[in-house]
């Protein structure tokens, strides 16, 4: 017989241990549904997995990609520590693009230092109001913040597309979906000649750096995480939790802002439908998978968005559909939280007795 | 006039008509969440349920193995997140989440092979009296087998919670989980049954989707679908009744929207499809202000893990 046993003290090393098992289990996994999907599974987890990082252009596709989801789930650790379900960060990301889009375009024709930063801020700007949305509902009416965001998403969606299509859309674009191009000061620099990587990732790293120094040094830090450990004691302890609502949202909304605004500025260079390919509920997954962690969401985001550029080669070389990458991002939250059993959880093995009462 | 009639009449039909799914998903996240488990992966569900339901049409060439089919993805799917949440003891909305994106990536990964193959058509019931009775026969007939099922259904969760004694077991173990325990219920039991059946609604209504009211597949077709009948639930303060109503709400937006659009009024199309789910909001805020009216009918322990110390 088996007896499991609850244990509060969980050791560090298991902590950070389990998203390693947890990638483990989704690459056996993997293999498994490509050998059922009647590939060779070794082969195509290199495919996957190696391929796509094996040259320098691969690996500043890599850094492309975790950018954007770093960001995000840096704000969103802010969210989910205070046990605030925000989950409509592709809303706020695309919100945040359309402000600072609509800078960018207000300047197409501009040339000045001051251009960049302007967008960049309301960009950040925008993807703070619209998360304050969802919060201020929560805050005075009490709605589920779940619902709302992830509302939201849709809408702003919508309100993306019908600006590409109609008043903002390029006026010498033979009525294509997208906007001009947006000026040279309006673009985030390149790093290196002919690689897409570009400055982007500095204010990710940037606000990994903040991030940390504010959970961990800070007494706000302090607040949030008791908030999400137990609201009771947040209370007891007279924490302000309206204010903490608002402030979590914001951080996240802000951070999904600028991971837009990073797209349009940098890699991107215009408006259109798909500025981003799901970055904001992809980076749910690489919240969890850094374990709400600054430094972990930083080797999340690397991992996480290797399943995006598998999935694009695996679309080559094996012709299964991008979205064979959401099947991997599912399988490694699942995996994560099936493996979050260990943490709490002592599995005892009794020897077969009879089991007494 | 008699033509006017007669539109309305089409008009309230196609409504009912694209309130089903909703009525399905919401009906099974309801017994779900009365249990006390809040399953967010039911837009997963849904959309695993449309295209095993296509799938298995286009290859068996049976509908009636192609609902069932659909029933059991459902089910199925909904067993991960039962296994996880149940005994494993995770996090119910992390859990939902991952079951939704991991749904949507698995049937664009079944369907690439079912793009673009067009639909059989879905037998309809009393056909002869949808011509024959002005305005209530396009209301009441001329529909598949899963609308009728689907318009009972509410009525029957209705009897199930307030009148038999699963019912008050399923309630009781949503309310409180330890006292239910003592009664010596076993509550992971009846979660399991309930996130199970939950699982098989959402995959019906997806089916719906892929057979039935657009009869093909289209990746993503459900569009956001899970999310507003998990929002229904809400609106409808976990009574089942007002799932229908809400539906039928739900429902008349999409329509309207897609008549005004039809008609030619000078709204861009793209805030009338952002209507759904505006209307989604303002009612869950209309909705969520009286908090006494929402914890009347909220299962206590809804989305809280359940540990017996064995």
């Amino acid at each position: 017989m088996i007896k499991i046993e609850r244990h509060d003290e969980t050791s560090n090393l298991i902590y950070f241990l389990t998203p390693v098992i947890a990638i483990f289990l989704t690459l056996v996994t993997g293999a498994i549904i490509f050998y059922l999907l009647g590939f060779h599974p070794l082969q195509a987890l290199k495919f996957f997995f190696i391929t796509p990082i094996s040259d320098l252009y691969g690996l500043s596709e890599l850094l492309v990609k975790a950018t954007p989801l770093c960001l995000i789930a840096i704000g969103l650790s802010f969210c989910f520590k205070s046990n605030n379900w925000n989950i409509g960060a592709e809303g706020q990301l695309t919100f945040g693009g359309i402000v600072g889009g609509g800078v960018a375009l207000l300047f197409y024709n501009h040339e000045g230092f001051y251009v960049l930063p302007l967008i960049i801020l309301a960009g950040a700007i925008g993807g703070m109001i619209f998360a304050m949305i969802p919060a201020i509902l929560k805050i005075y009416f009490n709605t589920n913040e779940i619902l709302v965001s992830l509302m939201l998403v849709y809408v702003s969606k919508l309100l993306l597309d019908y600006l590409v299509v109609g008043p903002w859309s390029n006026p010498e674009g033979f009525n294509f979906p997208e906007t001009r191009q947006f000026s040279d000061s309006a673009r985030l620099p390149v790093l290196f000649e002919g690689l897409r990587i570009h400055a982007g990732i500095f204010i990710a790293l940037f606000s990994v750096f903040l991030a940390w120094v504010v959970l961990f040094k800070t007494y706000l830090g302090f607040q949030i995480k008791v908030s999400g450990l137990s609201l009771k004691t947040a209370k007891y302890a007279g924490f302000k939790g309206k204010t903490m609502i608002l402030l979590v949202f914001m951080v996240s909304g802000a951070c999904a802002g600028l991971a837009g605004v990073g797209e349009i500025t940098g890699p991107i260079g215009q408006l259109h439908r798909m500025i981003s390919p799901e970055y904001g509920f992809t980076a749910i997954i690489v919240a969890f998978l850094g374990r709400l962690n600054p430094i972990g969401i930083v080797f999340a985001s690397l991992i996480v968005a290797l399943t995006y550029l598998g999935a694009e080669t695996a679309q080559i070389f094996l012709q299964v559909p991008k979205y064979t990458g959401q099947v991997f991002q599912g399988m490694i939250l699942f995996f994560l939280l099936a493996s979050d059993f260990l943490l709490f959880f002592r599995i005892k093995f009794l020897g077969f007795k009879k089991y007494e009462y | 006039m008699n033509i006017d009639i007669n539109f309305l009449g089409i008009l309230i039909g196609a409504i009912m008509a694209s309130s089903v799914p909703l009525i399905l998903a919401a009906s099974g996240e309801l017994i779900t969440e009365r249990s006390g488990v809040l399953n967010l992966g039911v837009e997963g569900m849904m959309i695993i349920g449309a295209i095993s339901g296509f799938a298995l049409m286009v290859i068996t060439d049976n509908l009636f193995l192609a609902i069932i089919g659909s029933m059991l993805s459902g089910l199925l799917l909904s067993f991960i997140f039962g296994f996880l949440t149940q005994s494993l003891l995770t996090n119910h909305v992390a859990s939902g989440l991952a079951l939704t994106i991991f749904g949507i990536g698995l049937s664009a990964m079944i369907g690439k092979d079912f793009v673009g193959i067009p639909g059989k058509e879905f037998p309809l019931l009393f056909v002869n009296l949808k011509e024959a009775i002005p305005l209530f026969g396009p209301i009441f007939f001329g529909h598949s087998i899963v609308f009728y099922f689907a318009f009972l259904l509410p009525f029957g969760t209705n009897y199930f919670l307030k009148k038999t004694k699963i019912g008050l077991i399923v309630r009781a173990v949503g309310d409180s989980p330890v006292s239910a325990a003592n009664q010596g219920i076993n509550v992971l039991l009846v979660r399991y049954c309930c996130i199970l059946y939950g699982g098989a609604m959402c995959g019906l209504g997806g089916a719906y989707l892929s057979l039935i009211y657009t009869p093909q597949w289209i990746e993503n077709m459900t569009a956001g679908r899970g999310w507003i009948a998990l929002a229904l639930v809400v609106f409808a303060t976990w009574s089942p009744l007002k799932v229908l109503v809400g539906a039928i709400i739900f429902g008349g937006i999409t329509i309207l929207q897609l008549h005004m659009q039809a008609m030619g009024i000078r709204i861009p199309v793209q805030f009338l499809s952002a209507l759904p789910y505006i209307m989604t909001i303002v009612v869950l805020v209309i909705i969520s202000r009286d908090s006494r009216k929402i914890k009347l009918n909220t299962p206590t322990s809804l989305g809280q893990i359940f540990y017996k110390e064995k």
